[in-house]
């Protein structure tokens, strides 16, 4: 007993016998990220997922289906946003059954609300919606911590998002197309993946129109480099 | 209103009546008893046919070795095992309650289990009971679509991986396998690495010991190696250290017979409980 306290400095039975995850809920510090174009959206999140101090998954997807043209950026407690987005998907796989058409992304978008602003004392959940529909294209919607739900043309989120939020305003334009959003989202993930300590890893990147989703992801020796000082 | 004739039947499930006793008992100074938790190093690798799951043997109580040879891989199915870190009762129980549900959706369906089934029911079941549930857990199988490997943690989120670690070795084991796993390994190569990483913990970690249990799974068939090694062995005694008889001289001897002054049997009667009151 003596000995396990000296050598970790604590209590033993929280620090050295057993690590964070017995105390520590394992959740995503993120950076994610949600660009509007015209005829679809660029979705971006970095890749790291941890547990306390430890990283438990250096390549996690972030970047979680809800239908085929509708996904979700995830922050926060990764149980709970995997819950959520678990429950989503199942009602709008219903939904979409019964009318017989894609959702849209705003059905999605108040479907999480609904969870989130209703079990808002529990949860512990930021995110992201995005995706593609026939009626009003390329959408971004943000649902955050209280349960609110706000479209915006361009959106970021997670612990990363607090040091991008200037160069996002500096570098967003209006009217931008899809390969100046990748661009964009691809930099200011970077930025904030080199400035937060529970961001990193790849970037993955996800681009949804009409056509479905493309995916793609920039390896961890290819990110863009930006003043590191 | 119970009776001998018709029982209060017991609610199914975990119960966590004794969290209020403990807190109570807190609350007025004193301890609450500890659960048996398994510091524990599990691991979990994708090989080129299958998984190779594999654990160490140690389960402690605080600082105190409770057993040295428990088994941490569990049956869930067939063709998939799991391993589990965490309090020892609730992994036993988790993985028994699924493995029985697994078994019943096998039968109602006529199909192998996908693993991903697994994962989800226990993701689904843990995130249910909100992280009260201590179970760290890797779930390793076969199925139709292949290998799989994944990873749950206590409040129920759950990774798909291809190669993972739990525990509190799971840092050690971890580095073996950033440093030497890679895609498409063989069989032998397999179960070295996992052997290793398991090894890394049993000598680094003061909650993992004893001994390395593998477990194999390919499509249809499985090696479940328990001991796979002894990594502990108790050294043995090179010499002995009695004293021969004899090496105290004996200076005086004398005996002395017990003298019996008095003799007296006391019955013990069988007394009714007091319930007054």
């Amino acid at each position: 007993m003596a000995v396990e306290q000296r050598i970790s400095g604590v209590n033993p039975m929280g620090g050295l016998l057993y690590p964070d995850w017995q105390h520590a809920e394992h959740s995503t510090g993120t950076s994610i990220m949600a660009c509007e174009f015209n005829g679809g959206v660029v979705i971006g999140a970095d890749s790291r997922s941890t547990t306390g101090a430890y990283v438990a998954n250096r390549v996690a997807d972030k970047l979680t289906k809800v239908t085929d043209y509708i996904y979700c950026c995830r922050s926060g407690s990764s149980a709970d946003t995997q819950a959520i987005s678990d429950i989503v998907n199942y009602h709008l796989a219903f939904h979409r059954m019964e009318l017989g058409t894609e959702p849209r992304v705003e059905t999605a978008a108040n479907v999480f609300r609904e969870l989130c602003y209703n079990y808002r004392d529990s949860l512990m959940a930021g995110i992201l919606v995005a995706g593609w529909d026939q009626y009003k294209g390329g959408q971004v919607y943000s649902v955050p911590l209280g349960g609110m739900c706000v479209r915006q043309p361009i959106s970021i989120g997670g612990s990363g998002s607090s040091y991008i939020y200037g160069y996002v305003d500096a570098n967003y334009k209006p009217g931008m197309d899809k390969e100046q959003c990748v661009e964009l989202v691809k930099n200011s993930l970077a930025l904030a993946m080199s400035r937060d300590g529970s961001s990193g890893g790849v970037i993955r990147i996800g681009v949804i129109t009409e056509n479905g989703i493309e995916r793609s992801v920039v390896m961890g020796d290819k990110l863009p480099k930006f003043y590191e000082g | 209103m119970s009776s001998i004739l018709v029982p209060d039947i017991p609610a199914p499930g975990f119960s966590f009546d004794l969290c209020q006793r403990n807190s109570l008992l807190e609350k007025k100074g004193y301890p609450a008893p500890k659960a048996q938790k398994t510091g524990t190093t599990i691991v979990a690798i994708v090989y080129k046919d299958g998984v190779i799951l594999g654990a160490d043997t140690r389960a402690t109580e605080g600082n105190i070795v409770a057993d040295k040879l428990c088994s941490k891989i569990h049956y869930l199915a067939d063709n998939m095992y799991c391993c589990g870190a965490g309090t020892a009762a609730d992994t036993e129980a988790t993985t028994n309650m699924i493995s029985s549900q697994l078994e019943l959706h096998r039968l109602n369906t006529n199909r192998v289990v996908p693993v991903v089934t697994a994962a989800k029911m226990l993701s689904q079941m843990l995130f249910r009971y909100q992280g009260h549930i201590g179970a760290a857990l890797i779930v390793g199988g076969v199925d139709n679509a292949g290998p799989h490997v994944y990873c749950i943690y206590p409040h129920g989120s759950c990774d798909s991986l291809q190669y993972t670690t739990m525990g509190s070795g799971s840092l050690a084991a971890m580095s073996v396998f950033e440093s030497q796993w890679r895609p498409n390994m063989s069989e032998e190569e397999g179960k070295e690495l996992v052997a290793d990483a398991i090894r890394a913990g049993v000598f680094n970690d003061l909650g993992s010991g004893s001994s390395v249990d593998l477990c194999v799974i390919r499509k249809g068939s499985v090696d479940y190696l328990r001991p796979y090694e002894m990594s502990c062995k108790k050294g043995e005694k090179q010499g002995t250290y009695r004293y021969k008889r004899g090496t105290t001289a004996v200076l005086q001897k004398s005996v002395r017979p017990i003298i019996i002054e008095d003799e007296m049997i006391q019955r013990v009667d069988h007394e009714s409980m007091d319930t007054s009151s």
